[in-house]
């Protein structure tokens, strides 16, 4: 078991935005978190890598617990993460990104010395190559499509070898033939690496062709919990998504 | 203290906050709709007070309060409609820049108009006794001020809640895209609220009179009181505004009655440091609204080319054959340029890679230059050590401050800044037995190898080109590129194992222990030091040195800090009225070139 969450809850104001929510992630699989808007997905991300603090329940990383931790303390345990919005480094290249990305593994963000734009290119180079981005090394992240950002994100995520990879919305705002691709891609690195990948998305085709393993949150719930075909067949979650008129 | 004290002490405080109040509010509304910080309303707030007293004789004290008032509204009216509304779509620090030339140049004017001795004004006819309360006499005007800033509270508030307009402005307050996209006419708009602003500004500066001097000083003095009250009510809010003012005005009255007048100055800006900490939004802000948009894209960072190496070598070495061909006062004015270049390349440092805007970067200066001035005077250093030793303290005051300064940013970092600045400058200025306080110290000269004109050249030539070097080394270094990505996105670097705060911090106080460097240099070049080198206006100096040679280059601070030094040089022994000519240079290059110099050539000539 790579991520264990247990009973994981947080309430803004008045709004239970999550509510007891457990689930488990296991290496090379690949679980998708489903749910309609204001579900508590993102909240739950938020909660995954430290950027906010959960009111109750826990949160294990291969054991250890998560608690207290900032983002990039769990970035150092071993966990990548993507965001819905993607956030990159404007004023620096594709290649730049990602390099910073390993100066940061590799302990040398003191550095006074080096020369940031030669250290670990080869390295960065291999990762933007991994997720089809090596042709546009040099062009500055502030001009980038935002399909191609996406792919950015993901290689900076790889950086530091992680073994559990949060992607929020990994898909949107690609076309859906570059969705497949990234998908598969996504697969494949869980699949060679042993990676566990826990993703949100809206798309359903993206997530029963791709997902191993889907939860379904609603209202804060956990829902249901499956293979793509049982949840797809499951008559809380079709109510959810079509409204009980249409079931 | 007596319960009468006591309470004498608290309507004091009353009274101050009525005015203090009338300014923060006006500076609050422009800001809350135009996301303007206008550096010039303290001058606003002079040309109220300048004004009443001029208008009085002639028309008796109660009339000229609201014809000044209505008179500073019109000139906000204008200087919005004819400079500020060109610059909305400008970087912010550009906008910062145009209002702060406003300042020199109404500095100026009110010279020029009413000279430049302190004026009294006439007392109020009618309220000009005092009144017995709990058996100590208290001034009748003071009563009136006590009711009047609550009453202009309450008129504020039913104009914002009850008119037509009043719904506008706070629409475009909350989002004023959104507001402009339903048809509101902006231009108007923005126009009416900086001159409501300019309004209470006036109105502010004009009540005063009876109670204080009308002063040159008036002004930067009262921008910083206005900063501190805002932000510790919350940039936007007007109930904050007049919570801030009653509670600002409240200690301050107390500080004087218990009799720790010298602490007034400092107690201020401790009170905001601590809500700032505390609230980073202030007492009753909220969390800005982000405007849309990319908003400026920063530019890559690319290895200078062999071309700009050269290029950079060369200027060097003519630098260094200067003193071959020219002696005295030229050499006495590249020393100056070489170190405040220093001084703006230090700024730069934090304030465009850092992305954190220092209104308040003289203080490292000013410390260097005391700390190395001390270290010989009192400590009995030889002047070499001095001179080593002396950055190192400013970089311990960067490190201090830069603690707090970190956990905030945008507009509040800006104003967090400037207080610790203003707190190192009254400690400096008020503590006379160590470090001379008002006249500052004098006989801090070089060693006698360093004595001549020339040598000190070479001195200052190495070290400030050897300190820029390694700041721009510095920012291709990984630790350079770590504060980049602080900049550009906090929430990626985080995610990605970086500790911003901890990388903005170190960024600060290198940045801290380089202007230092410079500061020690000014201080064994002039052979004294005073309160000056560390005051708003030196801070200023180096803003508009950054922005005027454009934030978003390397060399722009450096081209800066030559174009305003010898500016300053050259119109200050020629021309009486040299901030004036100054303010309007930088109105005409900001409203010319609204990237910066360089960034326009850059623009224009890039391949």
């Amino acid at each position: 078991m790579v991520l264990a969450v247990k009973e994981l809850s947080k309430a803004y104001g008045g709004v239970q935005a999550v509510r007891k929510v457990s689930f488990s992630v296991d290496a090379g699989e690949l679980l998708a978190m489903i749910g309609p808007n204001g579900a508590g997905k993102t909240t739950c991300f938020n909660m995954l890598n430290g950027q906010v603090e959960s009111d109750a329940g826990t949160i294990e990383f291969e054991g250890r617990s998560l608690a207290g931790l900032a983002p990039r303390d769990i970035w150092r345990l071993g966990v990548g993460r993507t965001f819905q919005i993607t956030a990159t480094f404007g004023s620096m290249t594709v290649r730049e990104n990602v390099q910073m990305a390993l100066l940061s593994h590799h302990r040398r963000l003191w550095s006074l010395a080096a020369l940031a734009a030669r250290c670990h290119a080869g390295e960065a180079d291999a990762l933007l190559a991994r997720v089809g981005m090596l042709e546009q090394a040099e062009r500055p992240c502030a001009v980038l499509a935002y399909g191609d950002l996406k792919r950015v994100e993901l290689a900076m995520a790889l950086a530091n070898r992680p073994r559990l990879l949060l992607m929020d919305e990994p898909t949107a705002g690609m076309a859906p033939r570059e969705r497949n691709e990234l998908m598969q891609l996504a697969a494949e690195l869980a699949r060679s690496g042993g990676i566990a990948v826990l993703f949100t998305e809206h798309d359903m085709d993206v997530v029963f062709t791709h997902a191993h393993r889907v939860i379904v949150l609603s209202g804060g719930e956990l829902i249901a919990e499956g293979k793509p075909a049982t949840v797809r067949a499951d008559a809380r979650v079709r109510e959810v998504y079509l409204g009980s008129g249409h079931a | 203290m007596t319960a009468s004290s006591i309470l004498i002490q608290f309507l004091n405080g009353l009274a101050s906050a009525s005015s203090l109040f009338l300014v923060a509010a006006g500076l609050s509304l422009i800001f809350g709709v135009t996301r303007i910080v206008n550096f010039a309303h303290g001058s606003l707030f002079m040309l109220g007070m300048y004004l009443a007293v001029a208008l009085a004789p002639e028309l008796g004290y109660w009339a000229s309060v609201p014809l000044a008032a209505l008179a500073v509204a019109a000139f906000g009216a204008l200087v919005e409609a004819l400079v500020l509304r060109r610059l909305y779509a400008a970087p912010e620090l550009l906008q910062l820049l145009a209002t702060f030339a406003l300042v020199l140049v109404v500095k100026d004017f009110t010279l020029w108009a009413w000279g430049p001795d302190d004026i009294l004004g006439p007392r109020a006819p009618g309220l000009s006794g005092a009144v017995t309360i709990a058996g100590r006499q208290f001034p009748e005007y003071d009563l009136f001020l006590i009711v009047f800033g609550p009453a202009v509270l309450a008129a504020l508030w039913y104009l914002m809640t009850r008119t037509r307009w009043g719904t506008l402005v706070r629409a475009a307050t909350q989002d004023r895209d959104m507001a402009a996209a339903l048809g509101v006419n902006q231009k108007w708009l923005f126009t009416g609220v900086f001159a409501l602003g300019a309004l209470l500004a006036g109105l502010g500066g004009a009540v005063q009179i009876p109670r204080e001097p009308a002063t040159l000083f008036i002004d930067l003095q009262t921008i910083s009181d206005a900063f501190v009250v805002v932000v510790v009510g919350g940039l936007g809010s007007i109930p904050g505004a007049f919570l801030a003012a009653l509670l600002i005005a409240e200690i301050k009255s107390f500080c004087i009655g218990l009799g720790f007048s010298k602490i007034t100055l400092v107690v201020e800006f401790i009170v905001m440091a601590a809500v700032l900490v505390l609230r980073p939004w202030g007492l009753l802000g909220r969390m800005p609204a982000q405007a849309r948009g990319a908003g400026s894209v920063e530019p890559l960072l690319r290895l200078p080319s062999r071309g700009m190496v050269v290029g950079l070598g060369a200027l060097a070495l003519a630098l260094a054959l200067v003193p071959l061909v020219q002696s005295g006062y030229t050499l006495v004015l590249l020393t100056d340029v070489l170190l405040f270049a220093l001084f703006a390349v230090s700024l730069h440092f934090i304030m465009g890679p850092g992305g954190l805007h220092s209104f308040g970067h003289a203080a490292y200066f000013g410390l260097g230059a005391y700390a190395a001035g001390l270290l010989v005077l009192k400590g009995g250093l030889p002047m070499e050590a001095a001179l080593l030793a002396g950055p190192w303290f400013a970089a311990l005051g960067a490190l201090a401050f830069g603690w707090f300064c970190v956990r905030l940013s945008g507009v509040y970092l800006a104003m967090l800044t400037l207080a610790f600045a203003q707190i190192a400058w009254s400690v400096i200025f008020q503590w006379d037995q160590f470090t001379g306080g008002s006249n500052g110290l004098v006989g801090i000269w070089p060693a006698a190898w360093l004595a001549s004109k020339s040598a000190y050249y070479y001195l200052t030539l190495t070290a400030c080109l050897g300190g820029i070097a390694l700041l721009w080394r510095v920012l291709y270094a990984p630790f350079g590129y770590a504060v980049r990505a602080g900049r550009d996105s906090p929430l990626r670097a985080d995610a990605i194992g970086i500790d911003v705060r901890a990388v903005q911090w170190a960024a600060f106080t290198l940045a801290g222990l380089f202007a230092g460097l410079a500061g020690a240099l000014f201080a064994f070049s002039k052979g004294s030091i005073s309160p000056e080198a560390l005051a708003v206006p030196r801070s200023v100096d180096g803003l508009v040195m950054v922005l005027l040679g454009g934030i978003q280059t390397l060399t722009g601070p450096v081209w800066g800090a030559v174009l305003f030094t010898w500016l300053q040089d050259a119109v200050a022994r020629g021309i009486d009225y040299w901030r004036a000519v100054i303010g309007g240079v930088i109105l005409l290059i900001v409203l010319a070139f609204p990237h910066g110099v360089t960034g326009f050539l850059r623009a224009r000539f890039a391949p």
